[in-house]
């Protein structure tokens, strides 16, 4: 070979760079190494204090010396055992699992950085080794050999690395045979974590702002006003026609919440210009509130217990002002816990009536318990009983594919509704490959707290298996539009489409709903709701001038 | 060119054993991920390798213009997997060793060695291309966070009649 | 060292009884005592564990929803994969349990490069699960023979068909052999797939050495080393009837086999193969979707501290007055003092 080959030599230049290689230790040998990109900020402390949770200090996620309090792992064992003791998920999944591998590379995060440690039996076994060394016998008694290990500071540290490298987004536990729900895992270290004060601060700041001021965002009262009267000029610009939106009114048949980041950014609050519309040309007897004004719950991302906090104000802010039931805005872990913790967390108070849909009649019964509808079952009524009259052809310019949002579809069982309202608002809609869609979905990669920019890497990493997904509909049938129902797909999708497939754009399905929709009295429709000039009706006009 | 012709025969070898250096700068147990033979959903980063390492290989034998649509796939992976930015190009530079290795059989031909000198050359462009393409994808990214701050405050900058001022700001970054 | 450590445990687990049996004649000790012993851990063990799983509460409804919800009549929803009633819970743990759907969902056929569908390799393990825990389930059955006199008519017939090939004396059973193939897979997986080495533990390899062991020195005895069948049923009828007795002349492979199935029934409780009784607990797949239709209660809820409406009045009512908000007190007057305090609510 060296006859031919007399310039660089190859093997010199790639042998002198620095392979990537991991060590060939066993995981327990390998400890944790926290890359830039990948993890978030720690807490600040005021936003510890604000809502009286333990630990505050100024401490960062990237210093050697986090400042825990002396006796930190007394309360991180209490924590477990306690915890051992109130969930038997939590206690079942320590036990139960045989290793047997089927979850390895079902999740996002596996597939998208190739670290073991994202493998969901492993990511589990972080505890569970743990968990073997102060509460089993065999781990006391043998240690090692049974699997397990001693916590030290950076056993926590590598706790809290992966706990933030998990979205709960359940996709392991719809392959497990046994049903073991990493999600179910993670919460638990999570709440662990947040009994030392080590929540990121991208998670605690919402879960402050939301405590006192109502929504994550912490937008005052007014400012809420003032964003959806905003709203309503563009709609007016857009349809000729005023919409008056009330505040806090008592009296109201049904209390609307939706996320608020559907209040302030793109394209959040073109779904929201939806709702707004579509509620108006019903005549809804409706109410906002700025006091209940986020249906989203960071604090579940926190603990249970900061969860149960925050959503006091849904179920009050109902008895409050005397409303007959909730309507639920797109979002997805919202309604996750909507369906599934809400009305554990807090009775639904006596006022609340089974809910009806004012407009068709139908009883919502399988709401009839916590008095809650998702916006999307109460659409699809509609449409299915012909009431709101629809113009699809306005979406023509769209290419529509859906994202199964992991809340809604593992925690709730949402597949049809929104597949049937969007089909009946758009002409072109695609689906993606069946083992990305429905219970099998993808996570975005931001999900569960984690969509900040410090770990803008891991978050298009994480999101490469559903940016995959979506290049192939836009190479083969040229889909440009990703419609989605949560509000944190809305704000993160954006931003994986930019860097993995330029050309596609994202959108909440009630603003396809507010394009097509066809009010009473509009004028000719020129825009969409982005106020972006529909494709067919300019030609349309220019051509009628000429005549 | 007599290489380029041999190249095209044992092209199909040679994308294979490329695809497993490349692999093999994974961890053991991701390199088997990556290599078993899933749908492209399933195992994106895999495949993605392969499709880029065939594409590279074809366009680089016909002088295909579409090179920098494989080697952006590939390298817009990398971009994310903290690679530094040589290790994350170096899998191009991989190629030589590869196709030595494919034509020791007959490195005792002499017009072997003044062939090979102007494939190295092409190995060489496809590299700095590749650089190219890493500097794009990190530039990327910083772009995209200061879009999702945009996107995030959207209403507030729109109030403020900031957005125009805010994109000018961006395109001055 | 998974592997090697599991392997010189199960070594010394057939030494033990080569000793005590072949050399000191410790006939009762591993022909009684032992099994009585490895029995009632078994027992008592996966009873207490049992009960463990089902004291701890279920604080809140979390099914994983594999498939539509039951919304509208228009809808059809999902009753195996989301289910709505307590029937077709029943129906999803049944298949769970004596299908392993879960693990079968990845046999789906996948597209694969340049879109064609392919199948992946996944459904080895299903293949495998199934393969080795129902050939325990009819080689455990098969077993009942020693343990009843008159031998119960089931157990016969499971014994015929099992023997159905009617290859050599005594007829080859098909169980035992697909039992050692299944779980030589299963241990050659873990041996061989770089991820699923990675996450093995010794008490992986273990029970699946053990296992082997077990069936080998079974299908050892019954066609090889042949063993005076009634003198061991003599034995086991003794442990079955609770009048325990050790007749002479039984071979030592039997009493490995015995020690062997003895370490496994006391291991058991104390190890993963507790997902025996664990699945049947599992708040993941034993919930109904129906937490809208049917409030559910959580046994330890306390009290937590909340932000009231009233407090947050208090802060922004004269912005919330300024835009025309409605407030409840439409009055200037200072601040009550109360209302500083948060309150507990539940």
């Amino acid at each position: 070979m060296a006859k031919a080959a007399k310039p660089p030599k190859p093997e010199e230049i790639t042998k002198s760079l620095d392979y990537k290689k991991t060590p060939e230790t066993h995981w327990m040998d390998t400890p944790v190494e926290f890359r830039p990109g990948m993890y978030c900020y720690g807490t600040r402390p005021k936003y510890l204090e604000e809502v009286g949770m333990p630990n505050p200090r100024e401490w960062s996620s990237a210093d050697e010396d986090w400042k825990l309090p002396e006796n930190w792992k007394e309360i991180v064992l209490e924590g477990i055992a306690d915890r051992l003791n109130k969930h038997r998920s939590f206690r079942l999944f320590m036990d139960i699992c045989v290793r047997c591998g089927a979850c390895a590379d079902k999740c996002h995060f596996y597939i998208g950085t190739g670290d073991p440690k994202n493998m969901p039996v492993l990511r589990a076994e972080l505890l569970r080794s743990v968990y073997r060394k102060y509460f089993t016998t065999g781990g006391k008694l043998l240690g090692r050999v049974a699997g397990a290990r001693e916590l030290t500071m950076d056993v926590f540290k590598e706790l809290w690395y992966y706990a933030y490298q998990c979205t709960e987004c359940r996709r392991c536990s719809v392959f497990c045979p046994y049903g073991i729900d990493t999600a179910e895992i993670t919460i638990m270290v999570r709440e662990i974590i947040n009994l030392l004060g080590c929540n990121t601060d991208w998670i605690m700041g919402p879960v402050a702002n939301c405590y006192r001021k109502g929504n994550h965002l912490g937008l005052e009262p007014h400012t809420i006003q003032s964003n959806i009267e905003m709203m309503c000029d563009d709609i007016e610009e857009i349809t000729g026609i005023r919409i008056e939106p009330t505040f806090n009114r008592k009296g109201a048949e049904i209390l609307f919440i939706t996320p608020s980041g559907d209040l302030f950014g793109v394209p959040g609050v073109y779904t929201c210009m939806g709702y707004l519309m579509l509620f108006h040309e019903l005549g809804l007897d409706y109410t906002w509130s700025t006091y209940a004004s986020e249906g989203g719950n960071f604090g579940f991302f926190t603990s249970l217990e900061m969860a149960k906090r925050l959503y006091y104000k849904v179920y009050a802010e109902a008895e409050r002002l005397g409303v007959k039931w909730i309507l639920g805005g797109e979002c997805g872990h919202m309604w996750r816990l909507w369906h599934q913790y809400l009305a554990t967390f807090w009775k639904p108070p006596d006022n609340l009536e089974d809910p009806v849909s004012p407009i068709t009649g139908t009883k919502f019964e399988h709401a009839n318990s916590s008095k809650i509808v998702h916006v999307v079952e109460f659409t699809a009524d509609l449409i299915r009983h012909g009431k709101i009259k629809l113009d699809p052809s306005r979406n023509d310019h769209l290419k529509v594919t859906f994202h199964d949002s992991c809340n809604t579809s593992r925690g709730m069982g949402f597949f049809e509704e929104p597949r049937y309202v969007i089909k009946s608002v758009c002409n072109h809609f695609y689906e993606m490959p069946e083992n990305t869609i429905r219970e099998k979905t993808f996570c975005c990669g931001s999900g569960s707290g984690l969509n900040s920019s410090e770990d803008m890497e891991l978050r298009m990493r994480g999101g490469l298996p559903r940016a995959n997904a979506v290049r192939y509909v836009h190479e083969r049938y040229g889909v440009n539009m990703l419609a989605n129902i949560c509000a944190i797909d809305r704000a993160a999708l954006p931003t994986l489409m930019q860097y993995w497939v330029p050309g596609v754009e994202v959108c909440g399905v009630h603003e396809l709903v507010g394009n097509a929709l066809v009010m009473t009295g509009e004028q000719k429709r020129t825009m969409d709701l982005r106020m972006e000039p529909l494709p067919g009706v300019e030609e349309e006009e220019e051509g009628e001038e000429e005549e | 060119m007599r290489l380029w012709e041999v190249l095209k025969e044992r092209k199909g070898r040679i994308a294979a054993k490329w695809f497993e250096q490349v692999v093999a700068t994974y961890p053991e147990e991701t390199a088997k991920f990556l290599k078993s033979k899933r749908d492209p959903f399933s195992n994106p980063v895999g495949n993605t390798i392969k499709e880029g390492i065939e594409g590279i290989i074809n366009s680089l034998l016909d002088k295909g213009e579409e090179v920098n649509t494989f080697l952006d796939r590939i390298i817009r992976i990398r971009a994310v997997q903290d690679f530094t930015p040589s290790e994350a190009v170096s899998f191009v530079f991989q190629l030589k060793d590869v196709v030595r290795e494919e034509l020791a059989d007959m490195s005792d031909e002499s017009w072997l060695t003044e062939e090979i000198s102007l494939f190295d050359r092409r190995v060489d462009e496809l590299a700095l291309k590749a650089f190219d393409i890493f500097m794009g994808c990190r530039e990327r990214l910083y772009e995209i966070k200061v879009d999702e701050m945009r996107n995030w405050t959207f209403r507030l900058l729109e109030r403020a009649n900031l957005l125009e001022e805010f994109e000018r700001k961006k395109k001055n970054l | 060292m998974g592997v090697w450590f599991s392997l010189i445990v199960v070594i010394g687990l057939i030494v033990f009884p080569l000793i005590g049996v072949g050399l000191l004649g410790l006939n009762a000790l591993f022909g009684i005592v032992v099994p009585y012993v490895a029995l009632v851990v078994f027992l008592v063990g996966l009873i207490y564990r049992v009960i463990t799983w089902g004291k701890t509460p279920v604080p809140f409804h979390i099914p994983t929803t594999c498939g539509q919800q039951k919304s509208f009549p228009w809808i059809k929803y999902s009753k195996l994969e989301s289910p709505a009633t307590g029937w077709e819970v029943f129906m999803r743990m049944f298949l769970e349990v004596v299908t392993f759907r879960s693990l079968f969902r990845n046999l789906r056929t996948e597209m694969g490069p340049g879109y064609r569908p392919v199948y992946g390799s996944t459904k080895w393990l299903w293949l495998a699960g199934i393969v080795f825990h129902y050939s325990f389930l009819i080689v455990l059955l098969r077993h009942l023979r020693f343990f009843r006199q008159p031998v119960p008519e089931f157990v016969s017939l499971i014994d015929s068909f099992d023997g159905f090939l009617q290859i050599g004396h005594p007829h080859l059973q098909i169980t035992g052999v697909t039992l050692l193939l299944a779980v030589f897979y299963l241990f050659l997986r873990r041996i061989f797939i770089p991820q699923v080495k990675y996450i093995s533990l010794p008490a992986d390899y273990f029970p699946l050495l053990l296992i082997m062991g077990i069936a080998g020195s079974g299908i050892l005895m019954r066609y090889f080393l042949k063993t005076d069948i009634i003198k061991v049923k003599e034995l086991t009828m003794g442990l079955a009837t609770l009048r325990p007795k050790v007749p002479d002349g039984i071979g030592v492979i039997f009493y490995i086999h015995l020690f062997l199935v003895s370490a496994l029934f006391a291991y058991f409780p104390f190890s993963k193969l507790v997902h025996l009784g664990g699945i049947f607990l599992s708040p993941t797949r034993n919930l109904a979707n129906n937490s809208r239709m049917k409030r559910h209660v959580n046994p330890w809820d306390y009290p937590v501290k909340v932000h009231t409406y009233e407090e947050y009045e208090e802060e922004f009512r004269e912005k919330m007055k300024m835009v025309g908000i409605p407030v409840e007190k439409d009055v200037e007057e200072e601040k009550p003092e109360e209302s500083e305090e948060s309150e507990q609510k539940e």
